[in-house]
């Protein structure tokens, strides 16, 4: 149980693939202007994961050496495929948003940081919760930038209007540079600050 | 007796049944899920050809409850602008492949979707045309008249996000409402402007709409778009108009 919680849990805070490992920034910039995209890309990066981590795993002692990037490509493009498709049929509008951004996971480092760093040597439960913790802590990330972003930069969230017309009517705006890309950099940048001043051991001690 | 996994014999062994494996599996999710895209990528169609019309609000919801009610026919065209057929093959028609065969000399039929919104009758055509890096489509309504433009819509593969893939926005688009494609008798089409309408003379403005800084060549793909599949469906509006 406590192995179960260490892996499922520990990629949420302290070694979290984006605030920690900086791993996957590229696609945490492009979707979270939203936060209805940036929760199926969150969805669809967990899953990949976590299934490419168990295939690999339950493959790795028959993945000859020489082709294993190959194969783990082969088996991470598959599954992206699969996902794209199925984001295609049921949640067409939120596909378009994602465009190419969903074909991209197969680049994204988590997936094969995780399938080199962990899966080729790990037992495929385990392999399998690592990838599910590893998604879910990029899930996390994505989801609170993406709140901040809708919040201030369009004054809703999921699209529906929190921030009441009163407010505007007294002088408030919504704040247009978080929609742009930069501000999900600096969010990021916010998040890590502050989680590096609770955990001071993530800190580089360069004395 | 255990295997060598790194002999090339294995590798190649390995790697073929790997592929064919994942290959299978692709084809069959994609055979599975065939119908379902296939039905949002008609909504979609019908959403865009809605909206080219000017009817306001649609959305996935209605969109189809909507098409069935406004639209009150579908036609090929052939090249003298008759109308070859009615049945609803158009809604499934691809227009590129239409034009290629116009282009061929082969027979063909040019699809045209006729909207009925509640002060106008639209005659909504399709549009096919390249872009910088890839295809752009989208739809344009003309009224009774043959002549005035109720409004239009773009859409594009690969166009640069906030330069090309600007035709998508609301701002551009909307340009294209109350423009006229004919000065008096002849075919002008609705030019995209570089340096936009106000470096054109008075006379010229109404069939002119500004073009989007930092993508002329999707301007001019939208352009030479509208241009070439307009023409297309010249000799139906002659004959509607006698």
């Amino acid at each position: 149980m406590s192995n179960f919680k260490k892996l499922i849990i520990e990629p949420l805070r302290k070694t979290n693939p984006i605030t920690v490992l900086v791993l996957g920034i590229c696609s945490c910039l492009a979707v979270t202007a939203k936060l209805k995209p940036a929760l199926v890309m969150g969805i669809s990066v967990t899953v990949v994961t976590a299934f490419s981590n168990l295939i690999i795993s339950c493959l790795r002692k028959g993945i000859p050496s020489r082709i294993r990037i190959i194969v783990q490509l082969v088996v991470v493009a598959a599954l992206v495929i699969l996902v794209d498709q199925f984001l295609k049929a049921f949640v067409y509008d939120v596909s378009k948003q994602l465009s190419v951004f969903v074909g991209l996971i197969i680049t994204n480092c988590i997936v094969m940081g995780r399938l080199e760093a962990f899966a080729m040597s790990h037992k495929p439960w385990e392999s399998f919760l690592d990838g599910l913790g590893n998604g879910l802590g990029y899930s996390l990330i994505l989801v609170i930038v993406a709140f901040f972003r809708e919040l201030l930069g369009a004054g809703t969230l999921f699209g529906y209007r929190v921030i009441p017309q009163s407010f505007y009517e007294a002088g408030y705006m919504n704040n247009g540079l978080m929609i742009l890309p930069p501000m999900a950099l600096i969010i990021v940048g916010i998040i890590i600050w502050i989680q590096r001043t609770r955990h001071p051991e993530l800190q580089d001690n360069n004395k | 007796m255990k295997k060598d996994i790194n002999s090339n014999r294995y590798i190649f062994m390995y790697s073929t049944i790997l592929v064919i494996v994942v290959a299978a599996l692709l084809s069959v999710a994609a055979i599975f899920l065939a119908p379902y895209q296939k039905n949002n990528k008609d909504n979609e169609k019908k959403i865009n050809i809605l909206s080219a019309a000017g009817i306001p609000n649609v959305n996935t919801d209605n969109a189809k409850q909507l098409f069935e009610k406004q639209c009150t026919a579908m036609y090929l065209l052939d090249d003298k602008g008759n109308v070859i057929d009615e049945s609803g093959k158009a809604f499934d028609t691809d227009l590129k492949q239409e034009l290629y065969n116009k282009e061929q000399g082969k027979p063909y039929g040019l699809p045209l979707f006729l909207i009925n919104t509640d002060t106008n009758l639209a005659y909504v055509i399709p549009l096919q045309g390249t872009g910088l890096w890839g295809a752009i489509w989208g739809y344009i309504a003309i009224a009774a008249d043959g002549n005035t433009v109720l409004g239009a819509n773009f859409d594009h593969a690969s166009e640069t996000p906030g330069l090309g893939g600007e035709i998508t926005s609301e701002g551009f688009q909307k340009q294209f409402v109350g423009k006229t494609i004919m000065k008096g008798n002849k075919f002008v089409s609705i030019k995209v402007q570089k340096g936009g309408i106000a470096s054109l003379p008075e006379a010229d403005r109404n069939h002119a709409v500004d073009a989007i800084t930092g993508g002329s060549i999707t301007s001019k793909g939208v352009d030479e778009m509208i241009e070439n599949t307009l023409r297309c469906y010249l000799p139906y509006f002659e004959r509607i108009k006698k």
